[in-house]
């Protein structure tokens, strides 16, 4: 089938013309960062960086960086670059952890994020003659008026459901005949769920695509989704950064409009091509809300191999995990994201918790998972031959060996929101 | 005909075991036999009760892992010999008992035994076949 493109002129620009526009966008957005946020022009001093120091993308490495603790202790306003009357919205965080973090659009920004929202439409297959059912919330939360916005751009008709009432989802997705549904993973699960049990079949509905993210999924969960919806899944990060093409080979990252690095998290320096790092994130052209080298925590691999879809823009692999979330467990790298997957694949529900202390010099490494009603059997050893094959998965998937310990369905901790599923003590002895 | 076996699944931990048997007793649930199989993690609290249903909705309804699993009950005479008779009939007969525990002696000279193996109905022939009393 014939490669479509929302953009086509800059999603597949030659690499060379993409670098020099990104240094002309890279230097403009510094001189404006430093003309306008005092909070940033400090830190800048501070680095001794000017932006006469910054000609081109190649000089990035010498800004310092931002986390996400730089937002919160600015809130509501040190980070705004533009007079307030110039700004048309404001979208938030979730603001579970302490305050809120408030980002500002222009209306500049509006158009380039809903432009970034329009790519990963039609990216999976969406156009003017597409049914958009838009199921993330609305409101704060960025994933409602993001993808409403670029699927107007589109011209898909659009339908604003926001998320929940799941009843009308059905209803509206069988009547109107949706083709392209837009949620978070879980959500789009519970939908394939919730039709199956009203008796329909994966070919009843009318669905082609689905664009999905906002929370971290596995493989295993996509080809759930695929199979209980009858469509091609894609992954989104971040809704606006990034977006994933029909090759589903990493998701491409918006380059005219972003750069992205990967650092080594605890000496901050920048890692080459391939290599596992923090991603960090640098606007180009932000107005209102411009970050530099902001750290997202996020671990991942960057892939600047030419993709056979046509677009000439880097992809980022599915982050492996949260540089935070990562722990180093007899110096092995291990990520909860990790052992989630695993406990998919063989049938476990996903809820587990971490435990790992030092005893003796050596780290000990415990996983409670529980057992699911249908898995229990009656004999001492029915019980340990899961606990062993549980095991096994484990240690193939991680390169060392937990051990696991099976416990009664509902006895993990659940909390709204983020779970806290890794509980770190050796901490305690240090 | 396979009796009915409670099978519970109990952390091992302090007091969780009370808590079960204290779930049946308020259930009014009355226990004939009893078997716990424990390891360092976890128990298996394998019980025969007089109103299965009850017992069985008065743990899940508290959320504990439980099932009903089918055993044989075979009923001995109470002298020397005879459980070892018992099993040796199904080992000729090539069944594997994975578990064997022994109701409440209520019926002197009586002595029943809840046997657990994979193939219930071969069990139970071969038993009668040799003169025993399936429950």
């Amino acid at each position: 089938m014939q490669e479509t493109y929302y953009q086509r002129e800059i999603e597949t620009m030659a690499p060379d013309a993409l670098r020099a526009l990104q240094s002309e966008k890279l230097r403009r957005q510094v001189r404006h960062v430093w003309e306008n946020v005092p909070y940033y022009r400090d830190k800048m001093k501070e680095a001794g960086v000017s932006p006469e120091d910054i000609t081109g993308i190649e000089d990035l490495y010498k800004l310092p960086f931002l986390s996400k603790a730089d937002l919160r202790d600015t809130y509501p306003y040190g980070m705004l670059a533009v007079p307030l009357s110039e700004c048309v919205r404001i979208q938030s965080t979730s603001g579970t952890t302490g305050k809120r973090v408030i980002a500002y659009y222009t209306q500049h920004d509006v158009d380039l994020w809903e432009d970034c929202c329009a790519r990963a439409l039609v990216a999976a297959g969406a156009t003017k003659e597409d049914v958009v059912q838009v199921c993330y919330g609305y409101g704060l939360f960025t994933g409602g008026a993001g993808l409403h916005g670029g699927s107007h751009k589109v011209g898909s008709l659009t339908l604003p459901m926001s998320s929940g009432n799941t009843e009308r989802q059905i209803t509206f997705m069988m009547d109107l005949k949706s083709t392209v549904l837009c949620c978070t993973p879980s959500y789009a699960a519970y939908i394939g769920e919730s039709l199956a049990e009203r008796g329909y079949k994966p070919e009843d509905n009318c669905l082609k695509a689905g664009i999905f993210g906002a929370e971290p999924w596995t493989e295993e969960m996509r080809r759930g989704i695929e199979n209980s919806l009858g469509i091609k899944a894609y992954d989104i990060y971040g809704l606006t950064e990034t977006f994933e093409c029909k090759e589903q080979k990493g998701m491409h990252i918006n380059e005219d409009h972003f750069l992205a690095e990967i650092i080594d998290p605890d000496t901050g320096e920048v890692l080459p091509d391939g290599q596992k790092g923090e991603l960090v994130f640098t606007s180009l052209d932000k107005e209102a809300f411009p970050l530099l080298r902001y750290r997202t925590r996020d671990i991942c691999v960057l892939d600047r191999t030419p993709c056979h879809c046509g677009r000439t823009h880097v992809r980022m692999a599915k982050p492996m995990g949260r540089s935070d979330d990562m722990l180093i467990i007899r110096g092995v790298n291990v990520f909860p994201s990790q052992i989630e997957t695993v406990l998919l694949n063989e049938g476990y529900a996903p809820n587990y918790r971490i435990e790992v202390d030092r005893v003796n010099n050596s780290d000990t490494f415990d996983v409670f998972v529980e057992l699911l009603p249908e898995q229990f059997t009656d004999t001492v050893s029915g019980v340990t031959a899961m606990e062993r094959k549980l095991t096994d998965a484990l240690r193939l998937m991680l390169g060392i060996s937990p051990k696991v310990h099976l416990v009664p369905p509902k006895s993990i901790e659940r909390s709204e929101g983020k779970a806290k599923r890794v509980i770190d003590k050796r901490n305690l002895h240090d | 005909m396979a009796i009915q076996q409670l099978t519970a699944f109990v952390e091992n931990r302090r007091g969780r075991l009370v808590e079960v048997t204290r779930l049946l007793s308020d259930a009014g649930v009355d226990l004939r036999a009893l078997s716990i199989a424990d390891t360092q993690e976890f128990g298996i609290l394998r019980g025969i009760v007089d109103k299965t249903d009850e017992a069985l909705s008065a743990l899940q309804k508290e959320g504990i892992l439980v099932q009903l699993t089918p055993v044989v009950g075979v009923r001995l005479t109470d002298r020397p010999g005879e459980l070892s008779r018992a099993l040796g009939v199904l080992d000729d007969a090539g069944i594997n008992v994975e578990y064997v525990y022994a109701f409440l002696a209520v019926t002197p000279g009586v002595a029943d035994v809840v046997l657990r193996v994979q193939d219930n109905a071969a069990a139970e022939n071969a038993l009668t076949a040799a003169g025993f009393e399936i429950m």
